[in-house]
């Protein structure tokens, strides 16, 4: 079959590799009809995140038609739509009956290595490192999925790829965000970023009842996409993000933050990211935490930070002094994408949101590798980008 | 090196980061001899300079996303270069000669940095006009109308805000 396989720091190539097998019972192989590129695999085609080995098949958001399954899965049947989540999930271990499933106990198949990095092991992720399970991802024909049994959402007729695919990883995303920010109708939510996590965490926002929503960027298309989903817009590039923040907000600061943006902040606008950009070029410091430091500046005191945007390591020159004197409330992580998607799938057949707003781009697989640099340098005005194997 | 998109513009702007280098190396590596065959005997010193200043331009073209400085960088190098080549031309010594065929290569190159220059610049301008995503709402209505069309979705409580930080609200 053909994949898309990382062979280095932005060296994407589309290969032909060996199909997928059924390697446990409870497995299954699904045969991809529609996946995409998330801002998540940029980190890895960067080079900042460890963990990765030559051939590893890229992509973590995909959905398909199911074409085989191992003899303990009677959730499933061939023929099946599902929408694959990212996080891999037992749906058994005690994490993921607390409904925190980006933890799941037991799907990292490396989980003394992890354990070793993060201190506890977190969740198996599709083409995400081998901190991560090292599993092949869904940027292909046909892609394994262990724990099959609980790791899909099935799809009913009536909606189509583009509606639902992005349940697998970026609606949920979006969606975890402003949740966890717990949204009152008083509040005003900033989120920093406006790509496609950006992108649904100013619907989510607006969904969730926000008095306010402000979204920060610099990309112009990016901005009018944030415009149409009701955010008032500021470019970082032509306006002070604190002063605008305070003048919208009465001198108060937003009550609600949001970090849709991760450990590439944009590495020439100001001077703490180009310090970060330099500590990065010798290896001092893995991420770019530009926008966690402003979030905690600008926050309202007592207010929250919420943090779907991904950091690979270690974070230099963090305030963190002013976020415990402000009493600023952090949640984070990876988004425990079961827990929200029966729920977002029942809105989209409702035709509350349709999701496929944010795509840009649909290509075939041999085009991925240059996708990548277009979606990574944000040209032709590219923001959100689906394969089509 | 950078990676870019390998469209006309930018791989005439990576051929002429790898010129910059090739010519500010023989610069700095061969002032002497240079200057005998350019009839610019005297300033050795200033010709390995400008050695410096192609190989720093070579490097900034072929390391970074966005060449279009860079090679506007080095058209501005073209007129210093033409400039002290010109002085060449100076006299009657045997050696003009070879000062005019590297004015006339110079004059050439200066063509193709300013066409790379202009082409990069009509680019960028090009892309500076957003496309109109003003429909890519995603809402079937408009935003005010949407606002709080989740509200019948409950939070969960490992996700509320804790009591402590909820506006506190004093017992009547």
């Amino acid at each position: 079959m053909r994949a898309l396989c990382w062979h280095g720091k932005q060296d994407i190539r589309c290969d032909t590799v060996p199909d997928p097998k059924i390697e446990h019972p409870r497995d299954a192989i699904i045969k991809v009809t529609a996946c995409a590129i998330c801002g998540s695999d940029l980190h890895l085609y960067d080079g900042f995140m460890p963990g990765m080995e030559s051939g590893d098949i890229m992509g973590h958001e995909f959905m398909g038609v199911v074409e085989e399954v191992g003899p303990e899965n009677t959730v499933l049947k061939k023929g099946d739509r599902i929408v694959v989540p990212f996080t891999i999930i037992c749906g058994e271990c005690d994490q993921c009956r607390r409904g925190n499933f980006s933890v799941c106990e037991r799907s990292n198949r490396n989980k003394s290595l992890a354990d070793k990095v993060f201190g506890h092991a977190t969740a198996g992720l599709f083409g995400y490192t081998h901190l991560t399970g090292g599993y092949a991802g869904g940027q292909a024909e046909y892609v394994r999925v262990p724990f099959a049994d609980k790791t899909h959402v099935k799809i009913p007729d009536g909606v189509t790829d583009e509606q639902v695919l992005f349940l697998g990883d970026i609606f949920p995303t979006g969606w975890q965000a402003a949740v966890q920010c717990d949204i009152q109708p008083t509040d005003t939510v900033a989120i920093w970023g406006c790509g496609p996590v950006g992108q649904f965490a100013i619907r989510s926002a607006v969904l969730l009842g926000a008095k306010q929503v402000i979204a920060i960027d610099t990309v112009p298309e990016r901005l009018a996409m944030a415009r149409a989903g009701g955010a008032t817009t500021i470019d970082f590039m032509a306006e002070s993000v604190v002063e605008r923040l305070n003048e919208l907000t009465g001198g108060k600061g937003p009550e609600k933050c949001i970090d849709a943006v991760g450990m590439e902040a944009h590495a020439t606008a100001t001077l703490d990211s180009l310090y970060d950009r330099a500590k990065q070029a010798v290896m001092l410091e893995t991420d770019r935490p530009h926008v966690l430091r402003e979030m905690m500046y600008v926050c309202r005191p007592a207010g929250t930070l919420s943090i779907p945007g991904v950091y690979g390591g270690l974070l230099d020159k963090v305030p963190f002094g002013m976020a415990m004197n402000k009493g600023l409330t952090f949640r984070m992580g990876q988004t425990h994408v079961n827990r929200w998607t029966d729920d977002l799938l029942r809105r989209i057949q409702q035709g509350q949101i349709d999701p496929s707003f944010v795509i840009t781009h649909t290509v075939g697989l041999e085009q991925g590798p240059e996708m990548y640099k277009t979606f990574r340098d944000k040209k032709d005005n590219c923001i959100k980008v689906v394969l089509k194997p | 090196m950078a990676k870019r998109r390998n469209t006309r513009p930018d791989a005439l702007a990576q051929g002429l980061g790898w010129f910059s280098i090739g010519i500010g190396l023989v610069e700095m590596l061969a002032p002497h001899a240079l200057a005998r065959g350019l009839n610019l005997r005297g300033n050795e010193r200033l010709l390995a300079s400008y050695g410096v200043r192609e190989v720093a331009t070579g490097i900034g073209i072929l390391a970074s996303r966005d060449p279009e400085p860079w090679i506007w960088g080095r058209v501005a190098g073209d007129a210093l270069d033409i400039g002290t080549l010109a002085t060449g031309l100076d006299g009657h010594d045997d050696r003009r000669e070879g000062a005019g065929i590297a004015l006339a290569a110079v004059l050439g190159v200066t063509v193709l940095d300013v066409l790379c220059a202009s082409s990069l610049r009509a680019r960028r301008r090009a892309r500076a006009v957003p496309p109109d995503y003003s429909r890519r709402s995603g809402l079937p209505r408009p935003p005010e109308a949407m606002r709080g069309a989740a509200r019948d979705f409950e939070v969960p409580a490992d996700m509320r805000t804790p009591e402590p930080l909820r506006p506190w609200v004093p017992a009547a």
